[in-house]
């Protein structure tokens, strides 16, 4: 029997994360993610796992990492600021690639910001923020429910190709409370890193044999293995030799690129015959839901792409939307970031127009509506 | 859409109206059967500026997760009043603690008006649970939950201790609404 509860976003994130086998939290609070590590607090200890709450940000990065080479599934959970202050130990999981689940409730930004106010203005920050070409998981949830299972995904994705894995709720949709209903254990598959295959003195940490996504042996086992944030060899040791580097920073993108359709995922509704398509995430998706109803009321024909993975961005969906309709919109609480890159992927095929909302307000459905009537006319 | 129901509790920060705003979702989610969203804004402060918590309850899923149009507000605050009233629909309920809020909105409402945080402190005994008292208020002027499941919602959130404390609360503001709404 699955369980009914009316939960927060930011709880059901909590147990999402529980249910997908975490057992190692470290947080610093701040809002507005803080109840993601209050019922981590609460829970982990019950199951067996441990919470730390470090001394700042930086500190609880580097402790997932530490936590998850131990074999343990690792979770932090920050906004803006915080996700600021975990962007250098964020490069330092993608070059070692380990896997790990980070959180970040989006509030308004730059710096400090809006605390409490709600934004969708880190989707670049979530690709970019970590400097060196890396590859880069983003997942965009929109409900209660859906804060629960698409982190159990990012756990599994995160493990699938031995990486770190973003979970960007916006303050809306990780403050909402929704009914939620909380699967038997074992109902949602889960999956597990590779363990390696091999003798511990034949083990190497980046062993191509294997494919690109090399098995994870565990710290403190009988396998020994070096970790460094300079670029490596196959053995886990620094090098500088420059066909190796080029190796190893083309196999850490190839686990996405070769993979897209794995690791994409969207909605869509009232597509199929629609003139124009309002392409958003979040909590603002939900408020394009509503204006597209309405302008289907109104005889308009209107649809929504729900993106639910940000990144890798849905490119060849885009793409094809941009071919089928007249005009897309983007909607977004920030001044322009998807717009950009469906920008890129309509290339020209149709128009496209944004939304464009930072004063800590959502968009609401009526700006939507007005903006599909004005694009058609 | 048109069975869309909006609700909105507001007041300063630190008065409960949050936890208010959640009891009413609950009761209509867990104890209704209905789709009910709760969702909430506030400033950074931990106590006083104007804070707010919304309730969409509906038949059908809530897409949008905010308000539209206000079926039933709720104001233990003047700047709550002034803030938060914009959007309330003509012949909407706007629910007044009449002590607090002397300045009233433009606007064709439905007002109802007593001394919310008063009833708690004097008659309830505990200036604490006025939020109670203003969700009884609320399930009475609505009438969008049932009394019944109201009770019990209230009743699963609170301490066992203090069990009496809060059912009286919630009546108190159940009645009080009823006999404020035919004065």
């Amino acid at each position: 029997m699955s369980k009914i509860a009316f939960l927060q976003g930011n709880e059901a994130c909590a147990y999402g994360a529980l249910y997908a086998g975490c057992r190692f939290f470290a947080g610093y609070p701040i809002t507005p993610s803080t109840e993601v590590a209050e019922v981590m607090a609460k829970e982990l200890p019950k199951v067996g796992g441990k919470f730390i709450q470090m001394e700042d940000e930086i500190g609880a990065m580097a402790a997932i990492i530490g936590a998850s080479l131990t074999g343990v599934k690792s979770l932090t959970a920050t906004s803006g600021p915080g996700f600021s202050l975990k962007q250098e130990n964020l490069g330092y999981a993608c070059i070692t690639e380990v896997p790990c689940v980070i959180i970040n409730v989006m509030r308004g930004g730059p710096s400090t910001g809006m605390p409490t106010g709600p934004s969708q203005s880190d989707v670049m920050q979530a690709k970019w923020g970590t400097h060196g070409d890396h590859p880069a998981i983003c997942i965009v949830p929109a409900s209660v429910q859906e804060l629960f299972t698409e982190t159990v995904r990012a756990f599994n994705l995160s493990e699938k190709y031995r990486m770190p894995v973003t979970v960007m709720p916006d303050e809306i949709v990780g403050h909402m409370r929704e009914r939620i209903e909380i699967p038997e254990p074992g109902v949602i598959p889960l999956t597990d890193r590779t363990p390696p295959s091999v003798e511990p003195e034949e083990y190497k940490p980046y062993d191509t044999r294997f494919g690109d996504v090399p098995p994870l042996a565990a710290f403190g086992s009988e396998y020994r293995f070096h970790v460094t944030g300079l670029n490596k060899a196959e053995d886990g040791f620094p090098t500088t030799r420059a066909e190796l580097v080029q190796q190893e920073e083309e196999r850490q993108m190839r686990k996405i690129e070769d993979h897209i359709d794995d690791i994409v995922s969207y909605e869509e509704y009232m597509l199929d015959d629609a003139d124009v398509a309002v392409v958003a995430f979040g909590s603002t998706a939900r408020s394009a839901r509503f204006a597209v109803r309405e302008a289907r009321e109104a005889g308009i024909k209107a649809g929504l792409f729900r993106i639910i993975t940000y990144w890798p961005f849905p490119e060849k969906q885009i793409a094809g939307i941009a071919g089928r309709v007249k005009a897309i919109i983007t909607p977004e609480m920030n001044l322009g970031m998807t717009f950009h890159e469906v920008m890129r992927c309509a290339a020209g095929k149709s128009t496209v127009s944004g939304i464009f909302r930072v004063d800590g307000e959502p968009i609401n459905p009526g700006q939507i509506l007005d903006k599909i009537k004005e694009a058609l006319r | 859409m048109s069975n869309r129901y909006e609700l909105r509790f507001s007041g300063a920060g630190g008065q409960g109206l949050i936890l208010a705003g959640i009891i009413m979702a609950e009761a209509a989610a867990i104890y209704d059967g209905k789709q009910a969203l709760q969702s909430q804004s506030y400033g950074p402060e931990a106590r006083g500026g104007a804070s707010k918590s919304e309730v969409i309850i509906s038949d059908e899923p809530i897409d949008y997760p905010k308000a539209t149009a206000v079926d039933a507000l709720l104001a233990l605050t003047q700047e709550a009043c002034d803030k938060y009233s914009g959007d309330l629909k003509e012949n909407g309920i706007l629910l007044l603690d009449s002590d607090l809020v002397k300045k009233l909105p433009k606007g064709k409402y439905r007002v109802v008006k007593f001394p919310i945080i008063n009833t708690a402190k004097n008659e309830v005994g505990r200036t604490i649970v006025a939020n109670i008292v203003a969700l009884g208020a609320m399930v009475a002027l609505t009438g969008i939950v049932s009394k019944e499941s109201a009770e019990k919602a209230v009743l699963a959130r609170v301490p066992e201790a203090f069990t009496d404390l809060n059912r009286k609360a919630f009546l108190a503001g159940y009645e009080k609404a009823v006999a404020a709404k035919k004065g």
